[in-house]
């Protein structure tokens, strides 16, 4: 199959600065791709290439055989900006059909796209009376519009609530299940854990890792947490068993290995009824996401 | 065409609520129904009718009003995009950015042009009313209101040039309101100074024309005084009007809009959003 976007070596540099080192990249038809850094470590930049909004120094990068800024590839890109503005004198639904119009399409559409980011109700209002959530659903709306084959979303659920988070994540699946491709950046991570196919951490401008969560996981190799709850008074007995283990709040906090983690467990087993209960805690993504954006090795 | 016209009933829509459509009509309306009024009196003496009287007075007018309300309309039309942040999102839809100028330019032209025809035709009316061989004025009046527009429009692309240089609107708005003084009051002021200095020598028989044909509202100012013959009626530099022919001011007067919204869309493409 062939991707949607291909980005190859790409580097940006502003003056002595660079933004953005050898960064390479594809995303297929339906694949949802996370785009992870610290401020400043190169996303918008990335985007904003993608969109042809600003010229790469080196590289290449191709938007279903177009380039980027290229009428072909403007047509297929929907893009979300971070933190979405629009003229406050307009309301929702005047803005959505500009924007419907922009793309050619019908514009008696507009009311059907802002019922879906739920904003229905206040269609008719300036969107300078619209809170930032509000705004936001409205660059949900008209990143929505037509049949975009790419879609670049900066910060998407920034200023949204947990259940309007959810519904927004249940459309792009809608559409990534249609064959769209979907790069986000976003810096809430248990989100983005759930809800996208692959992971692209970017430090510095470099790309850091990229793979998919259990992926990442292997390679990281990051210790696993157990967290051992003793029965009342063997506390003692199973500290001692288990070499290492702390006593916080009445139980037991370990780190093993991943190489050692079952033999760990069946340690932990042999107990018997000293334990009254176990738990197992992977490596979460913050963790992850912090080993290789320190580290800074692939 | 309908990327750009859906930009247009935007941007006029935005207008009609900012109270631009409001301003630039009532200021207009007010000005020429007072010089309508004012111009009725002394006409008698030079032998041409009311309304060729208030033609004249109207274009003393229009030279600093329309690109006053011009400037006023495009300063904010690119850098208040860039400041409110809504330009990255613009750029990354499928519309050229001419098209984006020139849906601008559709709405503010057709706010000017409204503007216009309202002042315009409320002084006809007046002068109609109080004297009937005004007819012969209106002539003078028509050609009065299409270069006024064309003027509106290379005043129009200047401010969106303006506004594409400047990173702030406020910036913008300091070099248009720089830019009006400059053209519109102190060129004219340095000419007639250079002029008093030169005493008739070689920078009033041969700069002096070409510095007048350079600057659109001079341009504009000359060619409604040499076409309507009502020099005898104008003062200032506007005096100079027997001088250039006809040709050369209507020349400068098609052509500046022309220039200005090349330079409007150089400007635009330079931005990086």
């Amino acid at each position: 199959m062939t991707s949607t976007l291909t980005i190859s070596d790409l580097t940006k540099r502003f003056g002595e600065v660079a933004a953005l080192t050898g960064v390479s990249l594809s995303v297929a038809p339906g694949e949802r791709v996370a785009l992870l850094g610290h401020n400043g470590a190169g996303k918008s930049t990335l985007m904003k290439i993608i969109l042809g909004l600003i010229p790469a120094t080196s590289g290449a990068v191709t938007i279903c055989d177009a380039t980027p800024g290229s009428a072909a590839a403007r047509r297929a890109v929907a893009y979300l900006p971070e933190n979405a503005a629009f003229h406050p004198a307009l309301t929702g639904l005047e803005q959505t059909r500009h924007y419907l119009a922009l793309r050619g399409e019908d514009q008696s559409q507009a009311m059907a796209l802002l019922e879906k980011v739920g904003l229905a109700q206040a269609a008719r209002r300036r969107i300078g009376t619209y809170s930032k959530g509000m705004r936001q659903r409205v660059g949900l709306a008209q990143a929505l519009i037509g049949h975009p084959r790419l879609l670049v979303l900066d910060e998407p659920t920034s200023g949204l609530d947990p259940v309007s988070r959810r519904e927004f994540y249940a459309l792009l699946d809608d559409l990534a299940a249609k064959g769209a491709s979907i790069l986000l950046s976003s810096h809430a991570l248990t989100e983005v854990e759930a809800r996208t196919d692959r992971i692209v951490i970017l430090s510095k401008g470099r790309m850091v890792a990229e793979g998919s969560l259990p992926d990442l996981r292997r390679r990281a190799d990051l210790p696993v947490a157990l967290h051992v709850t003793a029965r009342n008074g063997y506390a003692p007995d199973i500290a001692r068993a288990l070499p290492g283990a702390i006593l916080v709040d009445g139980a037991l906090h370990l780190t093993c290995p991943q190489a050692e983690k079952l033999e760990t467990l069946g340690r932990i087993a042999g107990l018997g009824d000293k334990v009254a209960d176990l738990e197992v805690l992977p490596p979460s993504l913050e963790d992850l996401y912090a080993h290789f954006s320190q580290g800074g090795l692939q | 065409m309908i990327r750009i016209l859906s930009t247009a009933r935007t941007e006029f829509r935005i207008a009609l609520r900012n109270r631009w459509v409001a301003i630039a009509l009532a200021l207009m309306a007010v000005f020429s129904l007072v010089l309508a009024l004012a111009g009725s009196a002394p006409t008698g003496g030079l032998g041409v009718d009311r309304l060729s009287v208030t033609v004249a007075s109207l274009t003393s007018l229009s030279v600093y009003l329309i690109p006053l309300l011009a400037l006023l309309m495009s300063f904010d039309a690119i850098a208040g995009e860039t400041e409110r942040g809504t330009l990255p999102l613009l750029l990354a839809y499928p519309i050229a950015r001419w098209e984006i100028l020139l849906g601008k330019l559709l709405a503010h032209l057709a706010i000017l042009t409204l503007a216009v025809l309202l002042g315009h035709g409320l002084a006809a009316a007046v002068t109609l009313w109080s004297d009937p061989t005004a007819v012969q004025g209106l002539p003078a009046l028509w050609r009065l209101s299409w270069s006024s527009i064309l003027l509106g429009a290379t005043f129009l692309g200047v401010g969106y040039a303006l506004s594409s240089l400047s990173r702030r609107p406020s910036g913008a708005a300091g070099l248009a309101v720089g830019l009006w003084l400059g053209l519109v009051v102190l060129y004219d002021l340095a000419l007639l100074s250079a002029i008093v200095a030169d005493n008739g020598g070689w920078f009033t028989t041969d700069a002096f024309p070409v510095a007048l044909l350079a600057n659109p509202a001079d341009a504009f100012r000359l060619f409604n005084l040499t076409a309507s013959g009502a020099t005898a009626a104008a003062a200032g530099v506007g005096g100079a009007a027997d001088a250039i022919p006809l040709w050369q001011s209507l020349a400068s007067v098609l052509l500046w809009p022309l220039a200005a919204l090349a330079l409007a869309a150089a400007a635009f493409r330079k931005v990086t959003p």
